[in-house]
């Protein structure tokens, strides 16, 4: 009876949009007498600008301004105003602050011109003399500089449990290894982006970024601007990862200068340029893990070292994972931060469950070995039933479920345990396993939702849809709580103001907003059910909420459904206005009573050519428990891209630092390795049943993330199955193992 | 922006502008008479110009293929060529696939196949879709996927683009 959205494998609603290049991105929008802003961006990493020559620049009809931290209006300079809602500890980069450089690449002057040709020509004539000072980018040469933050951006690493060292020096079996992850982009394949339309004295900005308020915010901070001077607006976002978290300097220079020349500006970065602002942090993680001759694990120590900038203190979830993801009485944790004349680190892709997840599945995999345990034997062995950061039980765990079925999908049964032991002709094959998790957070959002006469359904929240399948999802939640088919329900997103809703992040979206649009739309349901009382000889005269259910286009009586009334009916009673209400749902006390994660266990088979040492990641099975599934077809499409990313980490992606320059050598997509589809092959998705009704209202866990986690260090361990040889350097590159 | 004469001056080492001139560009079966300065990119005039902002820029170096149309059927990446150089061939953009609601069979393949998240790479690879096919080279999986690595898909959907051109080439043969 129900209409059921929920579950279906429902095309995206923005497909059309998409498909036919009509859907905008920031740098996309128009407006009358546009104007063109290209970034001039430092030489050198450290230092000073003695002098910056813009004249010839200014010299070109049709060059509006030359910005830079010599005539950049006297704004507010506090290091408050330039806090966002994902800046860690510290003091925020400020675009044209001083003559100062704090990182090679930073930003240090603004040409606006009337084509972008014409722009990008000036932009090369501005001439800068710096003073140059010695910089600190080597990140192994300052390790002995590391440090404890005072306050650590992420969770601040749990207390130890037992004594690791006495159990490592009594144990049988001991591993001791040094894992090394490179820093890394996120290079969506939108550069960032910001259009500033300047009109009447107000701003419209269109920009890049996971979280229109965040902008919002952020710009009312450092321009001193009333909410109702400035709206942000970012309908699309082609693809961020982390990278639109922050507001990024091409948005303030945009500002900037649409104000002082009182001009729209439109400043898109250069792919060179997307190198210049956050990264995934370069990680050294020293392990030492040990168990008994049974495969008990006995102790886990982890010593993390992670590159930071100079002005704040970025960290990330590095160290939590032995304590989500195995049952262990002795442990110790610590994690300290390098840092680097370089530009801040930034939330990319599962931060800190990429990088320490990696390492901590490999040195598992590594002691499964040297007690001679199958290595999901291992898993199985030492399985957690708790959290043991926090102490508590999971809200839900179906991964012993994965564990099964995606053993029996990819027949880890028939895997031989010896390295180098299965081969296809000149390939060496290896089978590699790895199990991952990430926190399923709900946070606190609003949304709106508007049911017209017609039966029309506009549901609005500030959120974002960086190509997760925000709109699809949110619609089919709508379409499901009020019974209405799908086409008679829109979504809109990506203005900020709509309702109030946490950065697109963390992968809460689903769980934050879904559930404010399940409320919103609830409440819908109750105003409806008293229109429909309003019906002459309404058989729901007595009903209460609780009695009747939303399907089809109408209001049914549960206990017999042949009595109802149709919404359209109800709708009637209203005297042709529309039914409106706003939610804002809460994460509910019962939560904190348990750990909400989703979990992941991951299958891997990689050909290695015997005498090349060319690597082939030739099937992978991501096995996932995350909860209800809202839309089966997007959801696959997360843990997808999430297995693309993990090949990536594996194999492909490092940004390397030219230490004599102190600049990131390889910024392009030439140099800087993405996966191609040449570089994948066959991806199976299972997503297990989970019954969770803790975690949030829809029961649904977020997918963004726990798709990477766990894909890199299983195709670290099928390498050493295929080959015999443990590479503890991301990414393994093939002259690594030859 | 109309150039008629050099700009800045001539004189001593400061820059000059190059002088604009008239280009006529088919695209979409609609000839456009455009006055560009000639180091405009393909790409920029379509995007800036016309307005024609489907087809995407993703890097500005040919390394990363959303910027691909269709020229005289064949696949290019529209940041690679000046729009000066494209005088006379018909350019196909994404916009000039659909008639109206009707999708392009390659299109809605996307779509049934979810071979997209963020899109942003998309119209690029739908593109580069029907240029394999016009091509005729691709005959197996791994031909597919070497013939497409042209196109950078960040988001990851390289399997659902795979199913996609599969469908494609399929049904170009058996037409």
């Amino acid at each position: 009876m129900s209409a059921q959205q929920i579950g279906k494998p429902a095309n995206r609603v923005d497909g059309f949009e998409k498909v036919t290049g009509q859907a905008k991105y920031a740098a996309e929008f128009s407006a009358p007498d546009l104007t063109y802003g290209v970034v001039v961006n430092s030489a050198i990493a450290k230092g000073t600008i003695k002098n910056i020559d813009i004249s010839e620049a200014m010299a070109l009809e049709g060059v509006l301004q030359v910005f830079t931290h010599q005539n950049r209006p006297g704004y507010t300079w506090r290091d408050k105003d330039y806090q966002d809602k994902d800046s860690p500890p510290g003091s925020p980069f400020k675009p044209l602050y001083s003559n100062k450089i704090q990182f090679s690449m930073q930003p240090i002057a603004l040409v606006v011109a009337e084509s972008f040709e014409l722009a990008r020509y000036a932009a090369m004539l501005v001439k800068v003399e710096y003073e140059q000072e010695p910089h600190d980018t080597n990140f192994e040469a300052n390790l002995p500089k590391a440090y404890k933050p005072k306050k650590y951006k992420a969770t601040p690493p749990p207390d130890p449990r037992g004594d690791a060292a006495a159990a490592l020096a009594s144990a049988t079996a001991k591993v001791e290894a040094e894992y090394a992850h490179p820093s890394e982009h996120h290079n969506p394949m939108e550069m960032h982006a910001s259009t500033a339309v300047y009109e009447d004295g107000k701003l419209t900005v269109y920009d890049k970024i996971q979280g229109v308020k965040n902008s919002q915010q952020y710009l009312m901070k450092a321009f001193g601007l009333a909410e109702d001077e400035l709206r942000v607006i970012s309908p699309y976002v082609g693809g961020a990862f982390g990278s639109g978290l922050r507001p990024q300097y091409q948005l303030f220079l945009a500002v900037l200068a649409a104000r002082e020349l009182k001009r729209s500006v439109r400043v898109v970065m250069t792919r060179q340029q997307m190198f210049s602002f956050g990264h995934r942090p370069k990680t050294n993680q020293k392990f030492a893990v040990a168990a008994a001759s049974d495969g008990e694990l006995q102790a886990i120590k982890q010593e993390v070292f992670a590159e930071t900038s100079k002005f704040e203190d970025y960290s990330e979830d590095v160290v939590i994972w032995p304590g989500v993801l195995y049952n262990c009485a002795n442990v110790e944790l610590t994690h300290k931060l390098v840092g680097l004349d370089v530009y801040t680190p930034l939330d990319m892709r599962a931060p800190g469950g990429t990088t320490g997840i990696y390492a901590l599945e490999c040195a598992i995999d590594e002691l499964a070995y040297e007690v001679g345990i199958d290595p999901l034997e291992f898993r199985i062995k030492n399985y957690s039933e708790k959290d043991q950061n926090k102490d508590k039980p999971f809200s839900s765990k179906e991964l012993k479920e994965c564990y099964r079925q995606g053993a029996e999908k990819f027949g880890w049964s028939k895997r031989k345990m010896e390295p180098r032991s299965m081969k296809e002709g000149h390939n060496l094959i290896g089978w590699g396993f790895a199990q991952g998790a990430w926190e399923a957070t709900q946070k606190k959002a609003a949304a709106k939702a508007v049911l017209t006469p017609e039966g029309k359904l506009l549901v609005t929240s500030a959120t974002a849809d960086i190509g997760t399948g925000t709109y699809t999802v949110m619609s089919q939640i709508a379409a499901e709580t009020l019974g209405l088919p799908l086409e008679n329900v829109s979504f809109r997103l990506g203005d900020s103001s709509m309702p109030m809703a946490p950065l697109e992040g963390g992968s809460w979206t689903v769980s934050s907003v879904g559930s404010a649009v399940k409320l919103a739309c609830e409440k819908v349901q109750e105003t409806l059910l008293e229109l429909a009382k309003k019906v002459d000889n309404s058989p729901l005269q007595n009903a209460s909420i609780e009695d009747v259910i939303f399907s089809d286009g109408q209001i049914l009586l549960s206990q017999n459904p042949t009595q109802s009334v149709s919404i359209k009916a109800a709708l009637a009673q209203n005297g042709g206005e529309s039914v409106e209400a706003e939610a804002t749902q809460q994460p509910a006390d019962k939560q904190q009573n348990y750990s909400p994660y989703a979990h992941s266990a991951t299958f891997v088979e990689v050909k290695v050519d015997e005498d090349l040492g060319t690597v082939k990641v030739t099937r992978i099975v991501a096995a996932i428990a995350g909860g209800r599934i809202i839309n089966p077809k997007t959801a696959k499409s997360q843990i997808l891209g999430g297995a693309v990313w993990g090949i990536g980490v594996a194999m492909e992606e490092e940004t390397m630092m030219d230490n004599n320059l102190g600049r990131f050598m390889n910024h392009d997509l030439d140099k800087y390795h993405v996966p191609v589809n040449a570089d994948v092959h066959d991806i199976d998705v299972i997503f297990v049943d989970e019954q969770d009704d803790i975690v949030n209202p829809l029961g649904a866990k977020g997918l963004g993330e726990i798709g990477i986690v766990s894909v890199a260090p299983a195709i670290a361990n099928a390498i050493f199955h295929a080959t015999g040889k443990r590479v503890r350097e991301l990414p393994i590159t093939l002259d690594k193992l030859l | 922006m109309n150039q008629e004469k050099p700009r800045g001056s001539a004189e001593g080492n400061r820059p000059r502008l190059p002088e604009t001139r008239s280009v006529t560009l088919t695209v979409n079966g609609v000839k456009h008479q455009l006055q560009l300065a000639p180091w405009t990119s393909l790409l920029d005039a379509l995007r800036d110009h016309l307005h024609l902002t489907g087809t995407k820029k993703g890097c500005d170096h040919g390394q990363c293929g959303a910027c691909t149309v269709l020229v005289d059927g064949k696949r290019i990446n529209s940041c690679l060529t000046l729009a000066v150089m494209q005088e006379g061939p018909e350019i196909t953009t994404i916009e000039g696939l659909a008639q109206g609601k009707e999708l392009h069979p390659v299109q809605q393949a996307f779509i049934d196949h979810d071979a997209f998240q963020c899109g942003y790479c998309t119209p690029g690879q739908i593109c580069s879709v029907i240029g394999l096919v016009n091509e005729g080279k691709a005959k197996t999986l791994d031909d597919i996927r070497d013939l497409m690595s042209g196109n950078v898909c960040r988001c990851g959907a390289y399997t659902n683009i795979v199913k996609v051109a599969q469908e494609a080439l399929e049904r170009s043969t058996a037409q």
